[in-house]
């Protein structure tokens, strides 16, 4: 057989037809559901009076549209009825067509890219699908993972493949060692800002060299989190023993004899060495330095010792254009020094940054100090409630509260803004989610990307600060 | 899936590149269960001065005079035009509903992001792909003292304007003919019902893990 890329290896293993016309059935091991983007696939799919293929590949959670205070006090508490309903669709979707749902509530729900891992429900070598483009997350696995519209939901629902055309195969590979304190949310946006929010456009991407194996399988899932945010539907590292470790003995994982025959299989999700892909990038990790965005798209970057960009120094029209319109909307000037941006807000949270180690990266930095009084509210939103159950044991609760963060129940929250967790018109956010667009945030937010330890730096010191010099 | 084979109609050019899935359709509708309602909030933080909220009289806010699309020679608009990497950001298939809901049939672009791409043609809306000069003439067309027609045929893969503009656009087979014909995909994918069983069979020896009950 010729040497093949992990991708190419994920295609070949799932491809159940392919067809005259170009396109291939691809076959979806994992399908996880949240209760957005999928109402209108459930209705379909009963209006035509169909089943779903195979019911145990399906795993549904709430997680967008949840509050993240008092969730205890269950379903019938949410204040907003247009929210409520919509969870309570996805309970009584789940219970009629008998799919397995974590319920608000229930100490295994969270964001679905952070539970579909933690649960082991995210495994090597799987097709991962969701109605959310962050599911390249659960390539960090050496999973084929992206996200899919609600038609594609309900395709999936009833057929258990998608229609599909392979894409090319791009590697990214970042060199290493990676300086002190750089994290992975630094090395993806450092990345995107390199190859531009288009850059992998209809490529999966492969994150590879030693800034990558490197990482957790935790900041791995970080990096692969925001291939989207670099244009790529899948994001995808190869399986290690780090891998292999991570997955061994949760809920979802085999067991005893499949155990064996699972990791034998998992040794060989790796791209072959001699593999050919159509693109290959460079990045330099070892410069790579704590990141901040500026603008109002994920490759509007620069390191914390850089300024705000003057449009004026760019020769293309379109570009000066954008920036022009992102620092108008962001209320930046030109060659501004990024640490005297000023922050209103603080969060910590995300399917990119909500997982224990984030949350331990956090609570190292803001031990025994005090949220700035500038800032009017610094909040941490665990990615489940199992890692909140975590963060507890550990103490870090604790930690945070007395610094003066709030400590919520988990869900998405201010990452979009869907609950009532959002900025103010004109406030400024660092903010550990993977989207600074115009509006993301809270109409009229100015949201900040930065790593966990980064948020937590600014929150005390009400402005950017090179967290290096914290550690 | 509503049939496509061609549409001519006005133009409206939304100068911007990277317009991301937020801009189109914001969040806060995304609450709804319903696959309809999001015309009139298409993108609303650009559109109206005040700020919106599902359930709320949209007829009753004020509208930005600035946007594009609240120009009036711009009513009626069926094909919208925008810079590069058109429909970043989220998987929300919101953003194609609210497009088509408003009464747009094609998008046309130097690129466009791969899921939102994919979820237009589920949709019947369809996005054209064509060179940054064919997409800066259009603009420099589509921008001057009057609105400017354009007929874009997905038979012939053509697109012809005034000033004698034409312009030919690559479609996948596949989708073409999905959309031409206005096929139901889940029907056209069930008709392979024996292979995905035998395919489900065959992986079930090689990798009995994935098919634990």
């Amino acid at each position: 057989m010729p040497s093949r890329t992990l991708y190419d290896k994920l295609w070949d293993s799932h491809l159940v037809t392919q067809r005259d016309d170009g396109s291939a059935l691809i076959y979806i091991d994992r399908h996880l559901l949240h209760e957005v983007t999928s109402p209108q696939a459930f209705e379909g799919l009963a209006l035509a009076e169909r089943e779903p293929w195979r019911l145990s590949s399906n795993l549904a959670t709430v997680d967008h549209n949840v509050p993240t205070e008092n969730q205890s006090a269950g379903v019938s508490a949410i204040d907003d009825p247009t929210s409520r309903l919509q969870i309570e669709t996805l309970d009584q979707n789940c219970e009629s067509f008998n799919v397995t749902q974590f319920k608000m509530g229930d100490p295994r729900a969270g964001i679905v890219h952070v539970i579909g891992p933690e649960q082991g429900a995210t495994l090597p070598g799987m097709t991962v699908v969701c109605g959310d483009s962050h599911t390249a997350t659960h390539g960090a696995f050496g999973a084929l993972a992206h996200g899919i519209g609600t038609s594609e939901v309900e395709h999936v629902l009833a057929t258990q493949c998608l229609v599909a055309k392979k894409m090319k195969n791009m590697r990214v590979t970042v060199t290493g060692p990676l300086g002190f304190g750089v994290t992975a949310k630094d090395v993806i946006l450092a990345t995107i800002a390199q190859i531009g929010t288009a850059g992998g456009t209809g490529c999966a991407i492969e994150f590879a060299g030693e800034g990558i194996q490197s990482l957790s399988i935790e900041g791995r899932m970080t990096v692969c989190n925001m291939a989207i945010e670099a244009g790529a539907r899948v994001g995808l590292v190869a399986v290690d023993e780090k891998t292999i470790e991570y997955v061994e003995g949760r809920p979802f994982a085999p067991r005893g004899e499949d155990w064996v025959r699972a990791t034998e299989a998992w040794a060989d999700l790796v791209s072959d060495l001699d593999a050919g892909f159509d693109y290959e990038i460079h990045v330099d990790g070892t410069l790579i330095e704590p990141q901040v965005s500026w603008g109002t798209n994920p490759e509007m970057v620069t390191g914390i010792s850089g300024h705000v960009p003057d449009p004026q120094l760019d020769d293309d029209p379109i570009r000066r254009g954008a920036i022009e319109r992102a620092l108008k909307y962001m209320g930046l000037e030109p060659n501004q020094p990024i640490g005297s941006i000023h922050l209103d807000r603080v969060f910590i949270g995300s399917c990119t940054n909500s997982r224990i180690e984030d949350l331990r990266e956090a609570a190292r930095i803001v031990d025994g100090k005090r949220v700035a009084d500038s800032v009017i509210q610094a909040m941490v939103v665990p990615g489940s409630g199992l890692v909140k159950e975590q963060a507890e044991e550990e103490g870090l609760d604790i930690v945070f509260r007395e610094a003066g963060f709030e400590w919520r129940d988990p869900g998405c929250s201010m990452c979009l803004a869907m609950n009532a967790d959002r900025l103010g018109p004109g406030e400024h956010c660092a903010s550990t989610s993977n989207r600074n667009f115009e509006g993301r945030q809270g109409a009229g937010g100015r949201s900040h990307l930065v790593s966990p330890a980064m948020a937590a730096a600014a929150a005390i010191a009400g402005h950017f600060v090179d967290v290096r010099e914290w550690l | 899936m509503q049939k496509f084979i061609k549409e001519t109609g006005l133009v409206a050019p939304l100068d911007r590149s990277n317009i991301d899935t937020d801009q189109i359709i914001p969040k806060q509708y995304l609450k709804s269960i319903k696959r309809t309602g999001f015309g009139v909030s298409l993108f609303d933080d650009w559109r109206y001065l005040d700020p919106g909220e599902p359930g709320m009289d949209h007829s009753a806010r004020r509208l930005n005079p600035e946007f594009v699309l609240n120009n009036k020679k711009f009513v009626g608009a069926t094909i919208l035009l925008a810079r590069d990497n058109f429909g970043c950001g989220s998987s929300r298939e919101h953003a194609p509903w609210a497009i088509l809901e408003y009464g747009f049939k094609v998008v046309i672009a130097p690129s466009f992001a791969d899921i939102f791409f994919n979820n237009s043609f589920k949709n019947g809306l369809l996005p054209v792909v064509l060179s940054e000069s064919e997409v800066d003439t259009l603009f420099e067309l589509a921008t001057g003292e009057t609105a400017v027609e354009v007929s874009v045929d997905l038979q012939t893969q053509q697109i012809t304007g005034p000033k004698s503009f034409t312009a030919s656009f690559d479609i996948d087979a596949f989708r073409r003919t999905c959309l031409l014909e206005g096929l139901d995909e889940i029907g056209l994918s069930l008709k392979d019902t024996d292979a995905i069983r035998a395919y489900e069979t065959r992986r079930a020896i090689e990798a009995p893990w994935l098919f634990r009950e």
